[in-house]
């Protein structure tokens, strides 16, 4: 369980999972162990649903970390492996949300309101006009300020 | 006019706020009844066929469960997944018991079959003993990876699967957790009393 | 302590958290009262009852601690938490660490801050900067208003007094995970910056019921919010720096919905601490700086609180109980919307702004500051609800993790770190390039120097480029220090005859560079999983790492499997670097394991290890050999990250100093 935040931790329900796992399931080359390594941390773990499979010790992660090895192993793509790991847990299971329709608006997110901030401020920066001249009354008060001074 | 641009521009946070709010309490409501479930997982298996899966062993002297079985079979089935060694499994069992009672005979307008989730065959067989063996199927699926293929994430699960010749048969219900007699009525029996 | 026991009874602290109830009640309803017929003896109650209202909710704690450290396991809350064989320490501070407890210690901060304003001392006519009686006492009542609102909460349904019949003979002990001294200290501080948030709060309410044209009250408010900022500052550090030494999987933030509820806080916090600089020196993004001012409060009320609804999908979630989400959700709709309410009503009356902006100024850098951190909140936000949202709209279940917010959370900061580093040389008003680019000259030079360098030591192009521009912020603030010192006269060019503000300005930003490093750092961190018996060496990072011994420990309410680590330089043979002692422990009474990692802090990097798991095997001679599986990191840069946390809040504590003597003595003889 990689949860941060303590505060209510306390309210913790699941037993915590530990990141420590046994070796003797890691790919012998470290290339292609690293590359199952981010097609895991890209995949959410069912079971305790705040972590990645690569991260979770429940079983079912443990099931579908093989998985990933095998399948990279036979020499498939990472994004067909991600494709069958969704054909079963549906985009659940992705972390990274794939972009269609439904999360059109969660991408887009940075970029609209970037540009709605601007546009707002472009309203401000168009009014940088010249401070009007002193009023003859504003003028009578500053100069009798100045004088007190 | 700049007057209604700052008044429409003032609003929007209090509108936003109000929008967050109104989803909020349906999201509260929803829990309360039981129809929101922020853990939830939609398996995008509804409305397809029933997936690939290895041909799965059954204890001593009882049928097996295959995609095969899904193909020949003529009524409805329901799939029940299971272990013995999870708690609310045992919940279910007497409501299963219930309804495989009122199934005995072959024209009956559904079939209880059972996948066990990575289980040992004795454990699985001194819990079906006691249960009163209410699965006319039962699959063992002790490596968990037929249960991969079927996309469940935890036990018990419940598939409907409605015959269909073309496919060999189409999911059309998955629920989670302990099947309930509300559960079956609210949205089993609409499925099958729909059937021709 | 015997003879205390009748009066500090848990009835004791039950009728003293209802009176304090009844005290903020009041110190919400008179003195708007009396504000509205002027001078009423009513209005002089507030500071006495704000001070009574906290005297109460402390003694409701002393009742809480002493209940505790009796075992007084007939108290529902300590019969959950605690146990006898708890170390005594944790007693107390267990008891925050639970929805009942943690919701008194919001009350109690609230009324702790309450009493702050009102012990502070007042406007005087030799001191016009301070704060106005008046508008002290319409903010109490608005703070009263608020704790009102959460006491009754507490006493309604989250009631932490709550007896329980049978009397269990022992408790149920607490989450192992939680026995840590920081996780002790981790929710004071956090709520402390959120709640502390409510003063900023009561100020924005206070102006738009005014309708005020002048821009005083951001003067009067930017302390109350640096402080509450550098508390919430303080507390995310110390909550991720507990997730990265007490959790033991390496990492230290996993953009769980419970830490983005910190961190929207904190980043339109940020937002307030800079845009109120505008609105004091320029009279510009008033109602702006009231919104965010309003929204920071409702964030941390929502993050507060909406994590405990059971509505987001966190490890966090408790026990839910409808009721209490209700109440939880009244309570956000009648402060955070009624508020929002009141600025829709009352902004668009506020004086428009009859000067523009240069892009090319101090302002103008502000602005833009202000655009990139409500648009990294409007992302974490986004991200947040968005599954929830589509669940509860379209029944379509999706996950946001870590990888959508690292893909776009890190683009929107290499941008504002650009800024940063300019921001501080810029003048308000009106910057000329001719005088700006000798200004940044030097800290641009140490930046161009480092790009070779810094690509050739960090792993990726990303980490190197965000790297180069953490090391451009760190060389602007230092830069922008030594300029303004060499344009102080000759003779007076010591250190402290710069202004606070800007010593406290500069620290912040070079404690945000000094995160950024380390989070470029632990990029390229390193780790090995192994499984090894006594006397197996491994190679990692050019070190040698020899697993020596494995030893059985006994802890006050745990067993334990110690395994002991030495480490040397270059290979077997060459200095000993460290010895590190990773622990598993088992506690009997949860029937729950936890790791207990054992970390070498050096300047550069942080030496890691965990140990997972022991194996006992027997060879055919009938002996046993037992396995341990450890995990071992190399982290470059590691500490940095919270280091730089710390300085950040530093930066904050030093901005809150009491102002230099110079300055209120000219101010006393001008007058």
């Amino acid at each position: 369980m990689r949860l941060l935040f303590a505060l209510c931790l306390l309210f913790l329900t699941i037993p915590p999972s530990l990141a420590v796992d046994t070796p003797d399931e890691m790919l012998p080359d470290p290339a292609l162990e690293q590359k199952a390594q981010q097609i895991g941390q890209q995949l959410r773990c069912l079971v305790c649903q705040n972590e990645s499979i690569e991260e979770s010790s429940a079983p079912l992660a443990k099931d579908l970390r093989h998985i990933v090895r095998q399948q990279l192993r036979q020499g498939r793509a990472p994004k067909d492996i991600e494709a069958w790991m969704v054909q079963r847990y549906g985009e659940f299971i992705r972390l990274r949300p794939a972009f269609s329709a439904m999360t059109a608006l969660l991408w887009l997110m940075p970029v609209l309101s970037l540009m709605v901030a601007l546009l707002l401020a472009r309203r401000l920066w168009h009014r940088s006009a010249p401070p009007a001249p002193l009023t003859a009354e504003e003028r009578h008060t500053l100069d009798s300020m100045l004088k007190k001074d | 006019m700049k007057l209604t641009r700052r008044h429409l521009l003032a609003a929007l946070p209090a509108l936003g706020a109000a929008g967050l709010g109104a989803g909020f309490i349906r999201m509260l409501h929803g829990l309360d009844q039981g129809h929101f479930d922020p853990r939830a997982i939609n398996t995008p298996l509804t409305g397809q066929p029933v997936p690939d899966f290895p041909t799965l062993p059954s204890l001593p002297d009882r049928p097996g469960l295959s995609r095969g079985d899904f193909q020949t079979v003529k009524q409805p089935v329901l799939l029940s997944i299971w272990a013995s060694w999870c708690l609310p499994c045992m919940e279910e069992i007497p409501f299963l018991h219930q309804l495989a009672a009122s199934l005995a005979d072959a024209t009956a307008p559904l079939a209880l079959w059972g996948l066990c989730y990575k289980d040992q065959p004795t454990s699985a067989a001194r819990w079906l003993d006691r249960a009163g063996h209410p699965f006319s199927r039962l699959g063992m699926d002790q490596d968990g990876q037929a249960a991969i293929d079927w996309g469940v994430s935890g036990v018990p699960e419940t598939f409907l699967i409605m015959p269909d010749p073309q496919v060999g048969g189409r999911i059309v219900w998955h629920g989670t957790g302990s099947l309930t007699e509300t559960a079956y009525q609210a949205h089993i029996l609409p499925h099958l009393e729909r059937r021709p | 302590m015997t003879f205390l026991t009748p009066l500090f009874c848990p009835e004791g602290g039950h009728f003293a958290l209802a009176l304090a109830c009844a005290l903020a009640f009041m110190q919400g309803i008179l003195p708007l009262i009396g504000l509205r017929h002027a001078d009423s003896p009513l209005t002089a109650l507030t500071r006495p009852l704000a001070l009574s209202q906290c005297l109460a909710l402390l003694f409701a704690w002393a009742c809480l601690i002493i209940a505790s450290l009796g075992d007084d396991f007939s108290l529902k809350l300590i019969a959950e938490t605690s146990a006898i064989n708890k170390p005594w320490a944790y007693k107390i501070a267990g008891l925050w660490g639970n929805h009942e407890g943690s919701l008194l210690l919001w009350v109690t901060l609230l009324s702790l801050w309450c009493a702050g304003l009102a012990l502070l001392p007042g406007q005087s006519a030799a001191r016009p900067a301070r704060l106005p009686a008046r508008l002290r006492a319409r903010l109490l009542a608005l703070l009263g208003l608020v704790g009102a609102g959460f006491q009754l909460f507490c006493l309604t349904t989250s009631n932490p007094f709550l007896r329980l019949w049978p009397v269990p003979a022992d408790g149920m002990g607490m989450n192992p995970l939680l026995q840590d001294p920081g996780l002790a200290v981790h929710p004071p501080l956090l709520y402390g910056g959120y709640v502390g948030f409510a003063v900023p709060f009561a100020f924005a309410i206070s102006t738009l019921l005014e309708g005020r044209a002048d821009a005083l009250w951001a003067r009067y408010m930017r302390p109350w919010v640096i402080s509450a900022w550098a508390l919430l500052t303080l507390g995310i550090t110390l909550g991720s720096w507990w997730s990265y030494s007490v959790l033991g999987w390496g990492g230290y933030w996993f953009w769980d919905p419970v830490e983005n509820a910190a961190l929207i806080p904190w980043l339109t916090g940020t937002a307030l601490l800079h845009s109120v600089l505008v609105v004091e020196k320029r009279n510009l993004l008033q109602g702006w700086c009231l919104l965010l001012a309003l929204t920071t409060f409702a964030f941390s009320l929502s993050g507060t609180f909406l994590v405990r609804s059971g509505i987001l999908n966190s490890v966090h979630a408790f026990a839910n109980d409808p009721t209490r989400g209700l109440f939880i959700l009244g309570l956000l709709g009648l402060y955070g919307g009624g508020s929002l309410l009141l600025f829709a009503i009352r902004a668009p009356a506020l004086p428009a702004p009859q000067t523009g902006f240069s892009p090319l100024s101090r302002e103008g850098a502000l602005l833009l500051n202000n655009i990139l951190l409500c648009t990294l909140c409007a992302v974490v936000l986004t991200g947040t609800l968005y599954p929830p949202f589509m669940q509860l709209l379209f029944g379509r279940t999706l996950s946001v993790g870590k990888p959508f917010f690292d893909a776009t959370t890190i683009p929107l900061t290499l941008p504002l770190l650009a800024v940063m580093g300019a921001g501080m040389a810029l003048p308000w008003r009106q910057a000329r390039t001719d005088r700006l680019l000798p200004r940044l000259a030097p800290a641009l030079l140490i930046t161009a120097v480092s790009i070779l360098p810094a690509f050739w030591l960090f792993p990726t192009p990303l980490a190197a480029s965000a790297a180069l521009l953490a090391l451009w912020v760190i060389s602007a603030a230092l830069c922008d220090l030594i300029l303004r010192l060499h344009a102080l006269p000759q003779g007076n060019r010591q250190l402290h005859r710069l202004p606070r503000s800007l010593w406290a300005a500069s620290l912040a930003h070079i404690g945000v560079g000094v995160t950024i490093l380390g989070l470029c750092g632990m990029a390229g961190s390193q780790e090995r999983l192994i499984e090894a018996r006594p006397g197996t060496h491994t190679t990692l990072s050019g070190r040698d790492w020899e697993l020596t011994t494995l030893t059985a420990r006994h802890g006050p309410n745990f067993e334990a499997v110690e395994a002991h680590l030495t480490i040397r330089q270059h290979d077997a043979h060459g200095p000993l670097l460290a010895e590190l002692k990773p622990q598993i422990r088992l506690f009997p009474q949860q029937g729950q394991r936890t790791l207990h990692v054992a970390i070498l802090h050096r300047p550069l990097e942080d030496l890691y290890a965990a140990l997972g798991s022991v194996k006992e095997e027997h060879d055919p001679q009938g002996q046993s050999h037992y396995t341990a599986i450890l995990r071992l990191h190399e982290n470059p840069l590691a500490s940095w990250i919270w280091l730089g946390g710390i300085i950040m809040a530093l930066g904050g504590v030093l901005h809150l100093l009491p102002a230099r003597q110079r300055l209120t003595r000219t101010a006393g003889t001008t007058s």
